[in-house]
């Protein structure tokens, strides 16, 4: 994908629209075709892990766009100082810091939640999908372009573990973001399914939704 | 007998894949024949076994507050945990460098069945996140390294198994849309009720 998009680059005229065609893409090609999670199979560690609940799974994605985003812009912006043979050690190093930047806010603002994300916060560093989007594409792109594919890709990535989190919240606690959804529709007694909040649960709902979203946009593995 | 009982812990019950979904990427991504699956795995035990006492060390003597004081007492306030991350990457990264150049030197066969799979290991979180847990339980040295040397063995474990179940899956009819990683996902689920059943396993 780097290399078509550095050609059609080449080719681009020098003013474009600050939303062009080309640029929607890279927002929306990673929702739905390109999926980090289910179609590139990326960052699937973290994606699994906090999803019991609604609430942290939601603070993770923020904070995975957020790293995802800045750390492209970052790495973009200095792509051409960077010495090939130590590039991964500085991708790391960016990554840690805005890691450990998100991690203090969290720290600060939120402790609650710091405690429930634990380690996981710290886990961003060794998230594929950021690995794996500076060395695909922030490498040799431009800083915007690079802005606008590490925002795509934190949103595929947000909405396939968002979903993950609606279920199993759903069926493992019978509540979303907190809110008792069966009390409220008068289901006095659905019983929890324990399943949901351990990690088969997890592992059962993301291969249904890989199912289910393969079989639309009729990808298939070989 | 608490070691061997923490690492029978971390073996079965407290799988880092089944419990902890750490090394999900290489563990979907390399787990098509058993022969790759068995290199990788043991590799990761390496890295573990040495990255988890190193980590500690520096946890305990550097990072934690007041962990300088032994180069000097007006140190004891000092607290460089926001460091953390930063550090433990740097050392895994930095060390899986070493060890690759010096498997390479000295036993070439060995860097032949492992080496491809030496820099896969730097950003595989199973090694971030055991060092990360270790500090958030409050482990001393020994027990660091039991559980990474452990943790590393049920994460072989796991990837060798599911690696035998893929390749006996390969010529199976599968529905297009459920073929890799789908039907993975579902066989990992499986695999974790398996694992369930070690719970309260103890010796």
């Amino acid at each position: 994908m780097s290399t078509e998009t550095l050609v059609q680059e080449k080719k681009e005229v020098k003013t474009e629209a600050w939303f062009s065609k080309r640029r929607k893409r890279f927002i929306t090609d990673p929702l739905n075709e390109d999926n980090p999670i289910t179609v590139q199979v990326l960052g699937i560690c973290s994606a699994l892990a906090i999803t019991i609940k609604m609430e942290p799974t939601l603070i993770m994605s923020i904070a995975v766009v957020f790293v995802v985003v800045f750390s492209n812009l970052i790495i973009s912006l200095i792509r051409n100082l960077i010495p090939n043979r130590v590039r991964i050690i500085v991708q790391l190093a960016v990554i840690a810091t805005l890691v450990t930047l998100v991690s203090e806010l969290l720290k600060a603002y939120n402790y609650e939640m710091y405690k429930v994300l634990g380690a996981f916060v710290g886990l961003i560093i060794t998230n594929c999908i950021v690995m794996g989007r500076l060395e695909a594409f922030a490498m040799g792109n431009k800083p915007y372009d690079s802005m606008l594919d590490g925002l795509g890709s934190g949103l595929g990535y947000a909405w396939i573990i968002l979903t993950v989190a609606f279920f199993r919240e759903l069926f493992g606690s019978g509540s979303v973001f907190g809110f008792e959804v069966f009390k409220a529709i008068g289901i006095e007694n659905m019983p929890n399914n324990s399943l949901m909040v351990d990690s088969i649960g997890a592992f059962m709902v993301l291969g249904i939704i890989i199912w289910i979203q393969r079989s639309k946009t009729g990808y298939v593995e070989h | 007998m608490d070691l061997i009982s923490l690492g029978i812990r971390s073996i079965f019950i407290e799988n880092m894949i089944f419990a902890y979904f750490l090394g999900m990427c290489s563990f979907l991504a390399v787990s098509k024949k058993v022969s790759t699956a068995i290199g990788l795995g043991a590799a990761v035990i390496f890295v573990l076994t040495i990255t988890a006492p190193l980590d500690w060390l520096i946890q305990e003597y550097i990072l934690k507050e007041g962990a300088l004081t032994w180069i000097s007492p007006e140190f004891s306030e000092l607290n460089l945990e926001f460091l953390q991350f930063i550090m433990f990457i740097a050392v895994i990264a930095a060390l899986v460098q070493l060890v690759e150049m010096v498997i390479e030197k000295f036993s070439p066969s060995l860097y032949g069945t492992l080496g491809i799979f030496l820099p896969l290991i730097a950003v595989n979180c199973a090694i971030l996140g055991s060092s990360l847990f270790m500090v958030q339980r409050d482990y001393n040295l020994a027990e660091a390294t039991v559980f990474g040397f452990s943790s590393g063995i049920g994460w072989m474990m796991a990837i060798v198994a599911l690696a035998a179940i893929r390749e006996k899956l390969k010529y199976s009819n599968v529905p297009d849309g459920l073929k890799g990683l789908g039907l993975t996902m579902l066989i990992t689920g499986l695999m974790g009720i398996a694992f369930k059943s070690f719970i309260g396993l103890a010796i």
